[in-house]
């Protein structure tokens, strides 16, 4: 494959349904790690809706893709962060979102949820880190 | 959106690729039909990944990439199956997309 591993962050920043941006994202973060990137997701602000159990949009005449994001572990998708202050912010805590569970490729060792809350500092230094940001 | 296939005297549209347009629509015969047109002959092996698909369609809303679904059949059917050539014996055209459109689903994310 390619040579050069680089480090992508997607960030989701927007609420999951009335934007595109929210199923647009969970595309690109899917056909990216298709590419045997090191990918890390993480959502903030009113993205952290995203991750939340039990979403019913079909009133809205809306595709429910929550359950999707479940199969960020499967595409090897091994680092997904949420914002601690904007889950606070909005009333949630991490018993309110979906749970990821995910296989290390190498040791077979499965893990049952990487879903990682962070802190502001943490968050700054994820992005600093990763040499690739993606905003949506 | 004028293309459609037959399946027991009905029309059923499908987009400019083959894949059923309303997953709704889908039915076993489907499978049959679309198989006939890529000279297939659908063995219960077919129908192992078949219905594999619409499983996890069902579940995960989303039809999985190849090297996703290569792993998961490995786990589920067991790992003389989990493997591209094994697939790839079944559905020539590509594991993912053939036989994601014999499920009826839509094209996989992530395909390249």
């Amino acid at each position: 494959m390619s040579e050069t591993v680089k480090q992508f962050l997607y960030l989701n920043r927007k609420a999951p349904y009335g934007t595109i941006y929210a199923w647009e994202a969970l595309e690109v973060v899917l056909i990216g790690a298709a590419f045997d990137q090191d990918v890390g997701v993480m959502f903030l602000d009113d993205g952290v809706y995203q991750l939340v159990k039990g979403q019913d949009p079909r009133e809205i005449g809306m595709k429910n893709f929550s359950p999707t994001f479940r199969t960020l572990g499967d595409y090897e998708v091994g680092r997904i962060y949420v914002d601690g202050e904007s889950l606070a912010a909005r009333g949630l805590t991490r018993e309110d979102l979906v749970e990821i569970a995910w296989e290390d490729p190498e040791t077979e060792e499965e893990v049952d949820n990487i879903v990682e809350v962070v802190d502001r500092t943490r968050a700054r230094a994820l992005m600093d880190e990763a040499d690739v940001v993606f905003s949506f | 959106m004028s293309d459609t296939i037959e399946v027991d005297g009905k029309q059923l549209a499908v987009d400019e690729e083959g894949y059923l347009a309303d997953l709704n629509d889908w039915v076993p015969a489907v499978a049959d039909v679309m198989a006939k047109q890529d000279n297939l002959e659908l063995t219960e092996e077919h129908w192992d990944i078949i219905n594999f698909l619409r499983e996890y369609y069902e579940e995960y809303q989303i039809a999985p990439a190849v090297r996703v679904l290569t792993k998961a059949v490995g786990k589920k059917l067991g790992k003389e199956k989990g493997n591209s050539k094994y697939l790839y014996s079944l559905f020539p055209y590509g594991p993912a997309k053939q036989a994601c459109r014999f499920a009826g689903l839509p094209k996989p994310t992530g395909c390249v």
